[in-house]
Order: C-alpha cells, then structure tokens, then sequence
C-alpha cells in the first residue's frame, strides 16, 4: 500500500469529504492561499476556492459560532483552530453552545459540525503552544472527541467525523504531521468509537492515545526483548469510547498501563483506570499504571520540555514496575 | 510625522536611533540563530517595525508598564530589558530572564515594567485594562501601553478592553502595529475598516492612525495619549501603519503566495532606519559609532548566554504555584 504523511491524509479526507458533499466547507486561519499553519489544507482553496475555503480573521469565538450557525442551517462546516490552547478563547462557544443546543431545542437543532485542532509539545512552542486538552471536552456531554495515532486513522476518523450529526473535537498532533503511514488509495472510513487493538501482547495492556501509540509500540518491541509481552490498544476516539475492547484486552493480560500527554490529574486516563476498576476488578493482578505528562505547564527549553512530556523511556520504565510489582 | 518632532532634541533622537538599531541587530542575530538551529522553539523578529517599539517607549518611564505580544523583542528592548538575560532565555539558559520555561514568545521583565510577551493573540488587553484600573484605584500616575496587531484587534478582547477601559477612563493606551498582515491574512481582507484607529470612535477614545516608520511620528502621538492618561482622561488607540520585512515566523520566507517581493521591497525603502538617519542627516562616523558599541554588546550578550549553563531539569517543575 502507499505511504503518505498525517497531515496530507487529513487534506485528503477533507478534499474526498468536500469533492462528495456540497454543504462541507471550511473555515479557520491561514487555511487558504496559506494552506494552514501546519499544511493540512494545500491545494484545497485552489481547488475550491474561497467560498469554500475560507480565511477568517483571529477571532476563535467567532469561528466557532459561525461554524455552529452554518450547522444549524444544515451546512456541514469543518473549522480550523490553529493550536488546542487557542480553544480557550472559544470555549463558551464549544462547551455552552456546540456541545448543547440539539439538548436544549428537545433534539431539533442540526449540529453536524467538525473543530479541527491540534496539540501537543515537542517543538518548543511553550506553555501557550503545546498543551494536550483533550480532556475538556470529553468531560462536557454533547461533543465527540477524536485523537488520531496514525495517517490511516486520521484519513478514516476524519471522514467519519465529516458525516457524523454530532459535533466532533477532531484533535490532531502537531509531532505526527510528518510521519508517514500506508493509507488505501480507494474511499473509507473508520467509525467512531472503535479501539484498535495496534499490537498484540499477553503479560500488560498499554492504553495509549495519539502520540503516545507510536511511542508504546516502540517500548513494546523493546520489551519483547526482555520477554515482556505487551498488548499496545489505541481508542482513537475518546468519547464515543470502546470499553469493550479496553475490557477484554484487560482481562486477557491482568494488568494496564495508560499512557497520554496530557498531564496525569483529571486526565482522560482517569477514566480509564476508574472503568477498570470497577468493571475489570477481578482481573487486575497488580495495581493500574498512568505514564503522563508532568503536572506543570510545557516549558520552553527543549530539555525542559521533553522531560515534563513521558517519551518511550518512561513508558518502559512503567511496564516494568506494574509487571515486577514494585 | 517628522515636522511634529520639536519635542525631541538632536541627542535624544540619536539615541532613540540607536535603540532602534540594535532592536534590528538583535533581531537579525536570533534569526541568525534560529536558522543555525540554536534558538528553538517559535520566534517571530521585528525587523521594520522598530519605530513603533522606540517611539513609544521612549515616552514611558521605568515604572510604567507595557504588555507585548509573540513579535515582543522590539518592544522588550525598548522597555529596557537587559540582552544578556534575554539573549539567554532564547537559548534556553538558566540565567534568562523566564529561566527558560518562557523563550522568545514570553519574555517578560517586570523590573523594568515589562508585563510580558503574551502569545494567545489578544490576551494582552483585558490584562492591560486591569492595570490601568489597578493604578487608578490606587491614585498612580502610571500608564499601561498594550501592543498589538492588526490581526489582533479582530478579537473580542480588544473590544472588551476598549470599552471598560473607556467607561471607567483608565490610564491605558491601546498601540496597534498594523503591519498589514497577520500571518498570511492581509489586513485590508480582515478587517472591514481602512485605519483600525477608526474603531475609536465606538469606545468614545481618541483613535489616530500614524506614520510607524517615523519613530518621531509614533513618540508624538505617544506622548499626547500619554499625557491625556495621566490627566485621568482615558484610553487612546494608536494605529501605526508598518511592516514585518521578515516572514512570520520561524524563518518563514519575507514573501510567498501571499505577498509579492516587489512589496516588500516598496515598504523596505521607508525602513524605519533609513528614515530616522536622514531626519539626522547622520554622517557615516555617527553611523559607524552607533554600530561598533551596539556590536561590542551584542557579542557580550551572546557569550553571556552561551557561558551560562542550560536551565536544570527541576526547573522545569518550579513556579507552577507561589
Ligand atoms: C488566539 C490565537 N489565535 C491564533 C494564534 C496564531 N497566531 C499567532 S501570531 C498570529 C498573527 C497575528 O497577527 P497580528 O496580530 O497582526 O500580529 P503580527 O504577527 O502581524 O505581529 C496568529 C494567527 C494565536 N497565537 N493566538
Ligand atoms: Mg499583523
């Protein structure tokens, strides 16, 4: 199969996605002539054109109640926020409105409708550039939160997201734009809410989500050099979320160890291991492991930040504590 | 514009021309660096708008305050910020000013006034009116200056800003680079009004659009909202009109699909500059005076920085609370 980058498998979705649905358009900063800060969207305004791939001001509250009012009409808008930590700017229009309207008109509001961002540390961006946020948004009912870990994945979950009535928080990493990935040439998707099982293992389950899939996988093959097994689960959406595949991995190895960016308190991670403790507790044969990021904001000096944000190291280094006990 | 500048001796204009320089001195050695690979991380130089920076600040004293924005260097220099410290912080050091959690989008030097790069666009003016507010609660004489872009001023914060700054007669001017673009979005596209200054109006402020390539044009219209702030009259909104000569950030190209080489060239023969030496008629020594000293502490502020050893990786955990 053909290789092609994250980021040019988001434009692909986006211009399959724009190529079959007249009421998809798009919407955000620098995305036109520009092509977007990160390159996800080269060639579409030329191919499109302005109406459909439209430059906004700087004005986040405004591009999200935009993209919510086209919605309502029956348009299925994909907006742009350049960078997760800019959604704080917008967020009464994603938490009280996006996430809530369809609710409060007793299910008569159309509200499909696709926030593209991205996050993560890893470029020396500092503290308001490199946060990983997700956890937000899958706390507020309503909203769809999507992270995905590979090319083939963001290709399939975007289209998905594309199609879906609900609003979608489809979050990207800004380190995995340039990593290449076999992506079918023929149209798919990926539905949400299905977990994918990366690598197959016994003795633990690694719970990982977007950048922290690729790291784990390279633990896992670390490890299985050590005679450590490990079974490395990718839920690629967060909310809807597939407990049941979590579940059965789980009760197949007897331990867990959950692995994201995010800083470890309040993080998605949580729910994660409160699931298993209640729903896999007479499975678990030692105590679940959380790898996250450090509970400070992301520093800039580039040493500072890679050691505030878990790398393969870290993972491994958990592993081995959660299989040897201590 | 130039005519305007009685206020300003001979001396003082060459010395506000020397800050101008090595704003661009710096700014031209962190692009040097970024390029080489040695400052990390997003920096986006002010190369062209140094007026703006000079003009302003040269109207403040150390105890009044600015906030600035991710293109702060000009206006951190400006302000007073020491090189050595801030040439360290681009390099990740322990000795720079943020200890190296902060590096070029953040520098701040509350010593000297300086409340902080602030990289969110527009985050700086709710922040900025709160100032203003804490002084007058307070019976200063301080003002606050908060600078911006063009880009900027299509968030709500600045509408937000300007109206409580306006209501409650605050001492804060609102300094608006209009440097034709924000990122690739050209301003006239942006943005519905012609001068930004304009939007004034609605907030009952004075609002003048000024030549930003004259420092003597943007310390005038400085000073006069200045003044008007100390009375206790209120917030202005300053409007220059400038450039970036450089890209974006990080090293983006000067022109691209969004603007022609034959542009820039246009706006670099108004270089900021090229327009304050010929308001001197600077001689070529007076030039060459002003380059040897603003080498010599340029080399001192690198070696400086790169003497200094890497921020520890505890650091990195301190701060987080008081
Ligand atoms: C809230 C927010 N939205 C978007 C960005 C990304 N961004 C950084 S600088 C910039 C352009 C700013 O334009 P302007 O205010 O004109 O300042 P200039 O860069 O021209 O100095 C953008 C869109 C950001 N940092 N913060
Ligand atoms: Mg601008």
């Amino acid at each position: 199969m053909r290789e092609i980058l994250y980021r040019d498998a988001i434009i692909e979705a986006l211009d399959e996605e724009m190529r079959r649905d007249e009421s998809v358009f798009l919407l955000g900063e620098d995305i036109a002539e520009f092509g977007g800060s990160y390159k996800t969207t080269v060639g579409l305004f030329e191919k499109y054109g302005k109406e459909r791939v439209r430059n906004t001001p700087i004005s986040e509250q405004g591009i999200v109640g935009a993209t919510l009012g086209a919605a309502l009409m029956g348009m299925r808008p994909v907006a742009e926020l350049m960078y997760i930590d800019f959604t704080g700017v917008a967020m009464d229009q994603i938490v009280n409105q996006v996430a809530k309207v369809r609710y409060m008109f007793g299910g008569k509001a159309k509200t499909a409708l696709v926030l593209r961002t991205q996050g993560g540390a890893g470029r020396s961006s500092a503290a308001q550039h490199a946060q990983s946020l997700e956890a937000w948004f899958v706390h507020v009912p309503g909203l769809k939160v999507v992270m995905p870990s590979t090319a083939h994945d963001a290709k399939g979950l975007l289209k998905s997201a594309v199609r879906d009535d609900d609003p979608v928080m489809f979050i990207e990493h800004k380190l995995l734009y340039l990593e290449k990935g076999p992506v079918p040439e023929e149209d798919y998707t990926i539905p949400l809410g299905v977990a994918e099982v990366k690598r197959e293992g016994r003795d633990i389950t690694i719970v990982a989500t977007s950048s922290m899939v690729g790291k784990s996988l390279a633990a896992a093959d670390e490890l299985e050099a050590e005679g450590i097994s490990c079974e490395v689960v990718d839920p690629r959406t967060l909310f809807p979320l597939d407990r049941e595949t979590i579940l059965n991995s789980v009760k197949k190895t007897g331990r867990c160890l959950i692995t994201h960016e995010a800083v470890q308190r309040c993080g998605w991670g949580a729910e994660i291991a409160a699931t298993l403790a209640r729903e896999a507790f007479d499975y678990l044969d030692a105590p679940i492991e959380r790898v996250c990021g450090m509970e400070t904001p992301v520093p800039f000096a580039p040493k500072l930040e890679s050691h505030v944000i878990p790398d393969k190291d870290d993972v491994i280094a958990g592993v081995r504590a959660v299989i040897s006990g201590l | 514009m130039a005519r305007n500048a009685k206020s300003l001796s001979r001396k003082r204009l060459h010395e506000m021309y020397r800050t101008m320089l090595r704003i661009r001195r710096f700014e031209e050695r962190t692009d040097e660096l970024f390029m080489a690979g040695q400052i990390k991380g997003a920096v986006h130089v002010s190369i062209g708008q140094e007026a703006c920076s000079v003009g302003v600040c040269s109207t403040l004293n150390q105890d009044d305050a600015i906030l600035t924005t991710h293109r702060g260097h000009g206006h951190s220099i400006a302000k007073g910020t020491r090189l050595p410290e801030m040439m360290a912080e681009l390099l990740g050091r322990s000795t720079g000013l943020c200890k190296a959690r902060g590096g070029s989008m953040h520098i701040a030097d509350v010593s000297m006034g300086h409340y902080g790069a602030h990289s969110i666009v527009g985050a700086n003016m709710p922040m900025a009116a709160g100032m203003g507010l804490a002084y007058q609660l307070e019976k200063k004489k301080q003002v606050a200056v908060v600078f911006f872009g063009d880009g900027a001023s299509n968030q709500g914060s600045f509408h937000e800003s300007m109206n409580m700054c306006a209501i409650w007669k605050l001492p804060v001017i609102f300094f608006c680079e209009n440097n034709q673009y924000a990122v690739s979005f050209g301003v006239e596209r942006s943005t519905a009004v012609q001068d930004i200054s304009v939007r004034a109006q609605g907030y009952d402020a004075p609002g003048v659009t000024v030549d930003g390539m004259d420092v003597t044009a943007v310390y005038e219209a400085t000073a006069e909202a200045v003044a008007r702030a100390r009375k206790g009259d209120g917030p202005s909104l300053i409007e220059a009109k400038t450039y970036r000569f450089f890209g974006h950030s990080r090293g983006d190209p000067q022109f691209g699909p969004y603007r022609t080489e034959a542009e820039v060239q246009k706006w670099r023969k108004r270089d900021p500059l090229i327009v304050a030496e010929k308001l001197l008629k600077m001689t070529k020594a007076e030039k060459e005076a002003h380059e040897a000293a603003i080498k010599k502490e340029m080399d001192d502020a690198n070696r400086f920085a790169e003497e200094s050893p890497k921020a520890s990786l505890e650091s990195a955990l301190e701060d987080v609370y008081a």
